[in-house]
């Protein structure tokens, strides 16, 4: 952890729909500047808990505090201090790298000086001024993800989510976005990642594994690694991970 | 061996994009054949050809013996297309999904089941389920069913396993293997290199061109780089101090460690000595092995230069 202050916090976090527990009293806290790892098998509860810390779903039970507001009521508050990077490309393919952020800096409200210099700033620190007027439907799959990146990151958030940010991405581009991560990162932002590509684990400072919605597993790779007597990160998910009991 | 997939110089184009620039392959019959390469290779475009989905612009290409312009009609009662992207009616359940594609091509569940039984065991336990409520793991293995329901001779996976976890994949893996092992020909593409590694004979593709096809034992064997492993306690900032050494010609994250590709005059013990020198006092560097993630990284930068 890089810094003692948690910019998340939460206790008992639980979601019920009807009688299924999707995600089962989890407790945890991430650290300002810290890369945290998020995993866990395809329905153990990652995309429900993930929807609960970006104020997109309201908890069933527990409590908690996500960039400074408070996760039961002040939802909204934690909408405008966070970035969220979903899964699915979701930029306006039909609109130019400029205009795309744009949308997205007067929905985050950004004023237009405001956008100027941050666009500008984002631009050098991706090396995309020389495309800022493509459209987005024409740029190589890398391009569009450091967009989406930017996107998300266009109003300075405290913590930036990705959920499965290198999905079915080659593996020389997915160094190229682990190094993007690494610099927001270095310079403070949160980063709160999931992914099924394991040596990614290994990127993060800490990692949680979730299993039926609870989570079974929480530190930095190096000791859950030596605590599951474990070469790599794969590994540790594999025994972890077996663990599980629902099927779906 | 006689090949269940013959492709002759094939060309494709959408409009001033050429989707695939001459390829030529061969898949056996009963063979276990993985499709690597960046977005954008041209491995969707072979797909939709294959599948006789698509017209190639010049060039042939069978299945089974097959011409794809000609006989498309037979070839899609031969083969067992599974999409990149999720293609089953999301508003209809497991159970409906199943028959809807049995009844297209004429077959009934319950001839095909023992095919699919070993993919479809899970999914039986919840057959009103809407196919949209399913999580990835599961969807992926209702559309591996479907695409099995008329017992296909060829099975064409696009990235069958995007977004799925490691537990599921490997399941997802095995299943093939017992596909691969009643006779059925697989071509699968993949982004995930250990995936690659379980064919038997590999492609890597780049902008519309194969560029090594092989057995992943002998593609690594290859490789032909001096590689090093390299670690230290603050990994970024090792990554950017090692990219600006001499004798380096790349670096890169290696899961727990990083990989250096080194010229012949690279000196560890020098390098380590440097780096002490800049503050990184904790860095060791010792010699890796290669696989096919550092082939998929070397060729992607020998197609840039």
């Amino acid at each position: 952890m890089k810094n003692n202050e948690p910019v998340i916090a939460v206790r008992g976090l639980t979601k019920r729909f009807g009688d299924f527990t999707a995600v089962d009293g989890i407790s945890f806290e991430v650290g300002r500047g810290e890369i945290f790892g998020f995993l866990g098998a395809n329905g153990a509860g990652k995309t429900t808990a993930m929807r609960m810390l970006c104020g997109l779903s309201r908890p069933t039970a527990g409590e908690g505090v996500v960039a400074g507001c408070d996760i039961a009521s002040d939802y909204e508050g934690i909408k405008r201090r966070i970035g969220y990077m979903s899964q699915r490309f979701s930029l306006y393919t039909c609109l130019t790298v400029t205009e795309n952020l744009r949308l997205f800096a007067t929905i985050y409200g950004l004023g237009s000086k405001e956008f100027s210099i941050r666009s500008a700033e984002l631009y050098r620190w991706l090396g995309m001024e020389p495309m800022k007027d493509s459209l987005v439907g024409s740029l190589p799959v890398g391009w569009k993800q450091k967009l989406a990146f930017a996107a998300a990151t266009i109003h300075r958030p405290e913590i930036v989510f990705l959920d499965e940010p290198t999905g079915g991405v080659d593996p020389v581009t997915r160094r190229k976005f682990w190094e993007l991560i690494y610099k927001a990162a270095s310079d403070g932002m949160t980063v709160f990642v999931t992914t099924h590509y394991l040596d990614e684990a290994e990127y993060c400072d800490r990692v949680s594994i979730m299993v039926d919605g609870r989570v079974k597993a929480l530190d930095s790779p190096r000791n859950l690694k030596a605590r599951y007597g474990a070469e790599t990160m794969d590994e540790v998910f594999r025994i972890v991970a077996k663990e599980a009991q629902r099927t779906d | 061996m006689k090949s269940a997939i013959e492709v002759r110089d094939l060309v494709k184009s959408y409009s001033q994009v050429k989707a695939l620039d001459g390829i030529s392959l061969s898949v056996g019959e009963g063979e276990l054949f993985g499709l690597i390469g960046p977005d954008g290779a041209g491995k969707s475009s072979l797909y939709r050809i294959l599948a006789t989905l698509a017209a190639p612009d010049s060039g042939r290409a069978e299945v089974c013996g097959l011409d794809t312009g000609r006989e498309y009609c037979k070839i899609r009662t031969l083969v067992g297309y599974m999409p990149e992207r999720f293609s089953l009616y999301p508003d209809m359940t497991v159970m409906e999904n199943l028959r809807f594609f049995a009844t297209l091509f004429g077959v009934s569940v319950k001839e095909s089941y023992p095919l699919i039984a070993p993919v479809f065991a899970q999914l039986a336990k919840f057959p009103d389920r809407m196919a949209g409520a399913l999580s990835g793991g599961m969807k992926q293995k209702l559309a591996l069913s479907c695409a099995l329901i008329h017992r296909p001779s060829v099975l064409l996976l696009d990235e069958p396993t995007t977004g799925v976890d490691a537990v599921s994949r490997s399941e997802f893996w095995d299943m093939l293997a017992g596909l691969k092992s009643s006779g059925i020909t697989i071509l699968v593409s993949t982004s995930y290199m250990d995936e690659a590694a379980r064919c038997e004979r590999v492609a890597m593709i780049d902008r519309g061109k194969i560029l090594v096809t092989d057995t992943p034992r002998k593609l690594v064997a290859g490789i032909g780089e001096n590689l090093y492993n390299a670690e230290a306690s603050d990994m970024f900032r090792l990554l950017t101090a090692l990219r600006q050494y001499p004798g380096i010609r790349d670096c890169y994250t290696f899961g727990a460690t990083l990989h250096i590709v080194a010229e012949p005059s690279f000196n560890p013990a020098e390098a380590v000595r440097r780096l002490a020198a800049e503050g990184i006092g904790d860095a060791r560097i010792y010699p890796a092995k290669g696989d096919i993630e550092d082939l998929f990284i070397k060729l992607t930068r020998d197609e840039k230069q």
